[in-house]
């Protein structure tokens, strides 16, 4: 044989065998991976939103897998192999220039929201660097009928007309709001180390309400704060006229008996009239999401912040009120 | 189909070489055009944002998959014809084929672009978002690209095959065994296609553009300091331990995700392994050019050294960034951004342009102006390490970020100052391109300079 063949033909067929034992079986074994419990195919209208995603690069910037990390619990629980068995194109990314997807259909369900955040992130998170997808809508005079325009803060609106989603909008939409982690029979969370130095700080804090005055961690408050509640309530407490509503100055925020916040804050909140104005979003629910002492501590934040005045709440009132049966 | 009777004389490979460069330098100028902008878009999240295919989304599979299969594909394998060529005393086996094989590259690259423009992209997995048929083209190019090199070796006029043919013509063959996985699609669903993408994204850069780079630097350094390598040996050596090691690595891009943990794990073992011919290989090249500091002044040497550090340095770093103690802080961090631009760039690019200015002036007989080489030198020099550092100390601050439990927006807004620093970086970067551009110009197809002094009469081998 030809030194040629030797070293050509060689090298290219240890290669050819590496690159079926490291590429080629792997995907055959792993793409058998059975769905998890609970697993859902997408709806045809679904799909038609991850070829959105797709098609503009959604991922670059957004994972879709919750590593088994601490710093990566505010995401969901870790993913699973059956978490997968529908995701052809994968879709895990590898950078995160924004948050993680995974259960974003949790942790933010309120069409409205995304709609907005869509058309120009920086109306409703004025730090947020992603790019808008206002070619994802149409501005028109009027909406056709059964359509609801967009209710855009002026700064963002266009000068005349209104903003309707167009059908890649909806079917995006309709995406996202599919990112829900589905539940694992017996799976619990691991006690995380922030919710430990949490713990400790709610033994302390019930030992002072014990001594007849309520307090709260005021730098977890505002971080929690921002974390959950920012993005639609905004910094300010001021809301989106019309759209999310303030909590500066709001009589269940000021009221002297936290119980309806702190049920407000577990079990979220749909379709309320306050004030006169009808708000249209839907608040998620973050009973699954936040313990009792990180609660407490927005709690404290909020009634504590922008003018509000208001008695705080403690531990033990958010865990009394998470123990009565769901409305 | 092409014939074996070529014309006499050198001016096939000088051609194919010349307009392979040129291609190449198109592709970098664009590629890196686009680059600025979405650099920019960090910073100035509304600019150029309201049209679709200005979306950040679109434009970064451009620039990715330009970068790679335009530039550096193209500046490779036209370095690699004109090395098989004179390492094997001989000419370029077939002028037809080398053409095909660059109007495919070419076509394969105006048809990704414009495509990913559109909004089609084969599901955004990593290198390999062109549709499919595209990557068929690609592939097809790949074949014509293997064929010729062989062939030109084949009718070699030594006895043994010099150390960059095994390198350029095995990074071919290998590729094209990378491209034809990547696109068959029955291993390839949900959790399957993920250890494939894995597999996939490090040997397409790993098993395609580390051994044609290490082909021109086995070429280029014995040229540029008229002495033999320093142990061919030790090159050898460094090519099986590459081959073999290299291919197992791929899931150090997934650690932590669902993939099976003795996945992982392996890929760690060998990300280890590949110090073994990383550091090999780097200390054959530097012990070659010891002593010689005066060769380095005003040569191409300068980016030939650059090069060298850059695989050393970015090589090292990719192991040390696959462990997972350092993973749970860089992994998913624009970290990773400054280590692809590490190696891509500090790398691979400045090896093809040591090779450009080392090789291409021996072929056309034209030098490019020192000064504009220089200029060119320190502007991608300064550049690069102002984007890589941006990104590498950003990269931390975001990961320590997370690991702090802020919210998520505050890694964001940390971020702001490395990005902008970023796009500083990466400014120098596309102006020094354009400098190169010009020097390519004056190698190739600009009248007068025929300054060259004639080449030194040292072998390679």
């Amino acid at each position: 044989m030809s030194k040629l063949t030797l070293i050509a033909g060689g090298s290219t067929l240890v290669y050819a065998v590496l690159a079926v034992l490291m590429g080629v079986l792997p995907g055959m074994v792993l793409s058998r991976t059975k769905p998890g419990p609970g697993v859902m195919p997408l709806t045809p209208l679904q799909r038609e939103g991850r070829d959105v995603f797709v098609a503009n690069g959604c991922s670059y910037c957004h994972t879709q897998q919750v590593r088994p990390l601490a710093e990566d619990a505010v995401f969901g629980r870790p993913s699973s192999a059956g978490d997968y068995a529908y995701e052809t194109p994968e879709l895990l990314g590898s950078e995160r220039n924004g948050p993680d997807l995974t259960n974003i259909g949790v942790r933010q369900p309120s069409e409205v929201w995304q709609y907005m955040h869509l058309y120009n992130p920086r109306s409703v998170v004025p730090q947020s660097i992603m790019p808008d997808f206002s070619f994802l809508f149409e501005v028109v005079a009027k909406a056709p009928a059964g359509v609801t325009p967009l209710a855009i803060p002026k700064p963002y609106a266009p000068e005349h007309g209104v903003v309707i989603p167009t059908r890649k909008a909806q079917a995006l939409v309709a995406y996202l709001l599919s990112r829900k982690q589905a539940t694992i029979p017996g799976y619990s969370p691991p006690a995380t180390a922030p919710s430990g130095t949490a713990a400790a700080a709610a033994a302390a804090t019930s030992s002072a309400t014990a001594a007849g005055k309520a307090s709260f961690d005021a730098a977890a408050g505002a971080r929690l704060f921002a974390a959950n509640c920012q993005s639609c309530h905004q910094a300010s407490g001021e809301g989106i006229p019309g759209v999310f509503p303030p909590l500066k100055g709001d009589p269940v925020e000021t009221a002297a008996d936290p119980t309806e916040q702190i049920s407000i804050i577990l079990h979220g909140l749909e379709g309320k009239t306050i004030g006169g104005v009808a708000y249209p979003g839907q608040m998620p629910a973050f009973a699954a999401q936040l313990g009792d002492d990180e609660i407490a501590d927005i709690i404290g934040h909020e009634r504590t912040s922008w003018g509000n005045n208001a008695p705080l709440a403690t531990a033990a009132q958010v865990a009394a009120e998470r123990a009565k049966p769901a409305h | 189909m092409p014939s074996r009777t070529i014309p006499t004389g050198a001016d096939v490979t000088r051609d194919v070489f010349s307009v392979y460069t040129v291609c190449a330098t198109i592709w970098l100028v664009f590629a890196t055009l686009i680059g600025v902008l979405l650099s920019l878009k960090f910073a100035y999240p509304d600019f150029a944002s309201h049209t679709s295919w200005l979306t950040f989304g679109r434009l970064r599979p451009i620039h990715t998959n330009d970068t790679f299969y335009g530039w550096a594909s193209i500046g490779l394998v036209g370095l690699a014809y004109y090395i098989a060529a004179r390492s094997s005393r001989t000419e370029l086996y077939s002028g037809r084929l080398a053409w095909l094989g660059l109007a495919l590259f070419n076509v394969a690259a105006i048809a990704g672009t414009i495509t990913l423009g559109m909004g089609i992209n084969d599901g955004t997995l990593e290198y390999r978002e062109w549709w499919w048929p595209i990557r068929l083209v690609f592939l097809a190019a790949l074949i014509v690209s293997a064929w010729n090199l062989l062939a030109t070796v084949a009718r070699r006029d030594t006895e043994d095959i010099y150390l960059s043919n095994w390198y350029t013509i095995g990074g071919v063959l290998w590729t094209c065994i990378i491209a034809i996985v990547a696109i068959l699609p029955w291993y390839q669903h949900g959790l399957g296609q993920v250890a494939v993408s894995g597999y996939y994204m490090h040997n397409a850069v790993g098993l395609w553009f580390t051994p044609l780079a290490l082909g021109v630097l086995y070429y280029a350094i014995p040229k540029l300091f008229s002495r033999p390598i320093y142990s061919y040996a030790l090159g050898v050596f460094a090519f099986w331990t590459n081959l073999v090691f290299y291919p197992i690595i791929g899931s150090h891009h997934f650690l932590f995700s669902p993939l099976p943990w003795w996945l992982q794990t392996t890929a760690i073992v060998f990300s280890v392994a590949m110090l073994v011919p990383v550091w090999g290989g780097s200390a054959n090249f530097l012990l070659t050019m010891r002593g010689q500091p005066e060769r380095l002044s005003r040569s191409p040497a300068m980016f030939v050294l650059v090069g060298v550090l850059g695989y050393l340095f970015g090589s090292t770093q990719g192991t040390f960034e696959a462990f997972r103690s350092l993973q749970e802080i860089w992994h998913l961090t624009n970290y990773t951004v400054g280590h692809s631009h590490l190696t891509m760039y500090g790398f691979i690019s400045f090896v093809i342009w040591g090779g450009v200015y080392g090789l291409l002036p021996r072929a056309t007989k034209k030098a490019p102006d020192s000064l504009l080489m220089g200029i060119h030198f320190w502007m991608a020099t300064v550049g690069i390490v102002i984007y890589v550092g941006a990104l590498s100390i950003g990269g931390t601050v975001q990961g320590l970020d997370w690991i702090h439990g802020l919210p998520f927006i505050q890694s964001v807004t940390d971020m702001a100052p490395f990005w902008l620093w970023r796009a500083v970086g990466g400014s120098l970067m596309f102006l020094s391109h354009l400098v190169f551009a010009w020097n390519v110009w004056d190698m190739t197809y600009a009248r007068g300079h025929v300054n060259l002094e004639a080449p030194r009469a040292v072998e390679a081998a």
